[in-house]
């Protein structure tokens, strides 16, 4: 008698996954708030991993009827070391070790459950702020560059991609294999034929059957046709993904004084979504913080999004940065350069113009795509105009939205996906 | 088998599976001479996931789907990534044929500990023990989890997630509140219970729907009618009485209410012998895989990986050891029944005092009768030996909020044998761990309202979550709920009420 061993290592992984979504879907509201502070504090280059997040474990409590804390109690511990029986002492404080260390049976513990979200969890929790639709979350957590390839061949296709040479050549063996037999036969009744006529006299009823056979069967094989939809052979191609090769985004920012931590976040939050766009479709993408108030300057992540200056605010500082470090580094040839600029909106009077001309001299014709945001509630400045006299020339090439909340990030990626799209 | 040969079953720490079928027909072999009487069993292996689900799903195969399942896995598989657990090494299933479960990860020698431990020790005590026996069904058990798993998702189709969800989590919340503790419950089976859920249905609506008759009756039966209490009797089983009585759950529901329950009622033998399940299953598996040594079918590198997971399953941190969690049922459970045996085998003086009955009987028979007849707490009251308790050197602690200070009641001595038992039994019954909740009374005649009843046992309250288990109870009855508390002198207070304004949704 033997025992019956099973191996389920290869059944039903991931069986929790059902549960697992579940109970993402019933504390969406913490896990959103959970995710948003874990955003403040990623990187934006860092959105391809899972995250750690902790909700607080009182909201996610099973509660029973359980006795609490009070009234009278006994119970057994082991390991005296020291006790008389009818010694007294002090109650141990709760949570403890010692006795009553054990998880308190209220189950009110309120430690924060602490748990670890996939990367596909995680970006649909960061989309679903952003409001953005269902066709633009696919695209972004897709690849979606594509190089067709050739892969065979077909017996299905459009006309344009008939492969002419395997069309002929499976035509020409149908034709043998069809009309072979008939040829065989014909050259029989030829060798006959030619037998009854020598003969003498003439069977003439022979010969006449004969003679109507092989018109017979020259008929048959005639009406063997010369191409049939059977031959056709189409060239196959096949979409493989490809990300495209490099692109490079820069990161303006205005870190002037009016610009403060929540309205930093907020460009974040544009930031790391362009990032991701730009992700999706690139190979290699490089990033280049700029920021600015009065001088701009390049810096590393860090200081981009957490030090704080005090002071004027003259744009076009940063872009002409952006032009220099452009022409230093990224030849646009074999560059995909993106730029997104953000600011409160604040600007020196005569520099507005300036800014405009630099973007449409110099630096729109070398990008991809540049947006602007505007995170403010007050009213449009002289900047947001200038450059609204930007987005109807450039129109396509340059986006430009007020935002006062994380929702109304989405229309500048409206823009830039129809584009991607088209 | 062959035994000419190398003696040894196999070598090495990387496990095949001849390897285990072998260890599994040679611990099977003295298993059946020590006349261990088992279940059929299959052994199945999984991966760690695997193992983390079947923790989530508490240990079952199949089980219908809930958000808390899926807390539990993440709980656990958080605590597992960052080492801060080794996942149990076993997980045996009380079915017939009975499942046990080998993690891929074990080496050869825990393969065969978990073999002895789960597929011949606990597979012998839930065939034998009678808690198992009068209120499980192990061979329909898997039946009834397949059964209940595709009427929820049946329902979760008809009536949305979210509304399935909602009663599954009040569901749960009474569920430790929901089983008998004195009836047994008829067995359970699939076509059975996919025959009788329709008559039930049916059945069950129209007793409800006549409860709640809102036709104009006789007056001389209204008359009687205000004499009458309902429930005649308190009702203890708060899910059966829902299942049965709620006015307003559509027959769907109450099928659902039933599954908890009846799943509910499966685990609780489990509950009530856990010191004794998995002592007696540490003591098999100590036994048969010693006796494998002593055999020499195992060499002593085997015996020192076992021996070394063994100990560490068996140890018993002492009070002010900062991993002590209260007493280890692993333990206590091993040490008592290995005392048992030594009572039988080798008595002392005191122990023919104290155990007149066992000393020096046939510790086998012993045994039998301990492990059949006995849960929990009546095997601690019946054989836990005052040489134990000078081992686990135990003292009982008495904490009376009305008192500023602790008290040690009893400690390992002459005078605190009996209450040191004692109170470690008392310790070990469900009956007075769970609050004492019943449905006291329902106003049939007014708003219908439920009013549950907490007999306060030794001035310990309810905690402050039940509440939020109060609301859950309110949903499944669809009217006011109210909570009362009896003291011990009789005197009855109202805790809280629950309103709810819920009719039937249409």
């Amino acid at each position: 008698m033997t025992v019956r061993i099973v191996d389920r290592r290869q059944d039903s992984r991931n069986k929790s996954s059902v549960n697992r979504s579940r109970f993402i879907r019933r504390f969406k509201g913490q896990i959103r708030k959970a995710v948003a502070d874990a955003i403040a504090k990623r990187g934006i280059r860092d959105l391809e991993s899972g995250e750690k997040i902790g909700i607080p474990g009182k909201d996610i409590s099973e509660p029973h009827f359980h006795h609490g804390r009070g009234g009278v109690r006994e119970s057994v511990h082991p390991g005296n070391d020291r006790f008389q029986t009818g010694d007294e002492m002090d109650r141990p404080p709760p949570g403890g070790s010692g006795q009553g260390g054990k998880a308190s049976p209220d189950g009110e513990g309120l430690d924060d459950f602490v748990f670890t979200l996939t990367r596909d969890e995680f970006l649909d929790i960061f989309f679903d702020e952003l409001a953005l639709p269902n066709l633009v979350k696919r695209q972004l957590a897709r690849i979606d560059e594509y190089r067709r390839v050739r892969a065979g061949y077909t017996q299905s296709g459009v006309p344009t991609n008939i492969n002419l040479v395997r069309t002929m050549r499976g035509a020409a063996g149908r034709r043998v294999a069809v009309a072979g037999p008939y040829a065989t036969r014909l050259r029989g009744l030829q060798a006959e034929l030619e037998e009854a006529l020598d003969e003498v006299p003439p069977d003439a009823a022979e010969v006449e059957r004969l003679q109507r056979e092989i018109a017979c069967l020259k008929a048959r094989r005639e009406a063997v046709p010369f191409i049939d939809p059977f031959d056709l052979r189409y060239s196959n191609r096949i979409r493989i993904p490809e990300p495209s090769t490099q692109a490079v985004m820069f990161c303006l920012m205005d870190v002037s004084g009016s610009m403060d931590e929540a309205k930093k976040q907020m460009a974040k939050r544009f930031f790391m979504l362009l990032y991701l766009f730009l992700n999706r479709n690139y190979e290699h993408i490089e990033v280049v913080f700029i920021r600015h108030h009065t001088t701009a300057e390049e810096v590393d992540e860090d200081n981009f999004f957490h030090s704080r200056e005090t002071g004027g605010t003259i744009v076009s500082s940063a872009l002409k940065l952006m032009r220099q470090i452009i022409g230093e580094r990224y030849a646009s040839s074999t560059w995909n350069i993106y730029g997104a600029q953000a600011s409160d909106g604040d600007n020196w009077n005569d520099d507005s113009p300036r800014c405009r001309e630099l973007l449409a001299d110099s630096i729109l014709p070398l990008v991809q795509y540049f947006a602007y945001i505007e995170i403010t509630d007050g009213e449009p400045q002289n900047l947001w105009q200038e450059y609204e006299r930007l987005a109807v020339t450039h129109a396509g090439l340059f986006a430009l939205q007020r935002i006062a909340a994380a929702s109304d990030i989405y229309p500048v990626f409206r823009e830039l996906f129809r584009k991607r799209l088209a | 088998m062959t035994k000419k040969r190398s003696r040894l079953i196999a070598e090495g720490s990387d496990w095949t599976i001849e390897a285990i079928a072998q260890y599994d027909s040679e611990i099977g072999r003295i298993a059946r001479n020590y006349g261990l009487d088992t279940y059929r069993h299959q052994l199945e292996i999984i991966t760690a996931e695997q193992m983390m689900d079947a923790y989530a799903a508490i240990g079952m195969p199949v089980y219908y789907h809930h958000w808390s399942f899926g807390k539990h896995f993440l709980e656990t598989e958080n605590r597992y990534k960052r080492g801060h657990m080794g996942l149990a090494y076993e997980i045996v299933i009380n079915s017939d044929p009975c499942i046990a479960y080998l993690m891929e990860e074990n080496t050869l020698t825990m393969q065969a500990l978990v073999i002895a431990h789960a597929a011949y020790g606990h597979n012998s005590f839930f065939k034998g023990n009678h808690l198992f026996k009068q209120w499980t069904s192990a061979d329909a058990i898997i039946d009834y989890l397949v059964f209940a798993r595709n009427y929820i998702a049946e329902c979760e189709e008809r009536h949305g997630l979210e509304t399935v969800e909602q009663l599954l989590d009040a569901c749960h919340a009474l569920s430790n509140l929901g089983v008998d503790r004195y009836k047994r419950s008829p067995p359970l089976s699939l076509e059975k219970e996919k025959m009788r859920q329709r008559e039930r249905e049916a059945y069950l609506q129209a007793q409800v729907n006549d409860l709640w008759r809102t036709l104009p009756r006789h007056e001389t039966a209204v008359a009687d009618v205000e004499e009458r209490r309902f429930p005649e009797e308190p009702e203890e089983n708060l899910l059966y009485f829902i299942e049965k009585n709620a006015p307003l759950l559509e027959p769907w529901q109450r099928e659902i209410v039933r599954i908890v329950r009846k799943i509910g009622q499966y685990f609780y033998p489990q509950r009530q012998t856990q010191v004794m399940n998995e002592g007696w299953a540490c003591f098999w598996h100590y036994t048969l895989l010693n006796t494998l040594y002593d055999e020499g079918r195992v060499n002593e590198g085997f015996m020192f990986e076992f021996l070394q997971s063994h100990t560490n399953v068996v140890y018993q941190p002492p009070y002010s050891s900062k991993w002590y969690s209260g007493i280890n049922p692993y333990a206590l459970g091993f040490a008592m029944w290995r005392d048992i045996r030594r009572i039988c085998e080798t008595p002392t003086d005191e122990d023919r005092q104290w155990f007149p009955d066992i000393a020096g009987s046939n510790w086998r028979e012993t045994f039998d009768f301990a492990m059949r007849n006995f849960k929990d707490e009546s095997f601690i009251a019946q054989f836990l030996s005052p040489r134990l308790m000078r081992e686990f050197r135990l003292f009982a602690v008495l904490d009376d909020d009305s008192r500023a200070k602790l008290q040690v009641d009893a400690i390992h001595n002459e005078q605190g044998y009996r209450t040191l038992r004692m109170i470690l039994a008392e310790q070990y019954n469900l009956g007075s761990s769970d609050p004492n909740l019943q449905v006291w009374n329902v106003d049939l005649r007014g708003d219908r309202s439920l009013t549950l009843r907490h007999f306060v046992h030794r001035r310990r309250p309810l905690a402050e979550q039940s509440n939020a288990a109060l609301r859950h109870l309110a949903y499944l009855w669809g009217f006011t709920v109210r909570l009362e508390q009896q003291a011990a002198d009789g005197e009855v207070a109202l805790l809280a009420e629950c309103k709810t304004e819920k009719r039937r949704p249409d």
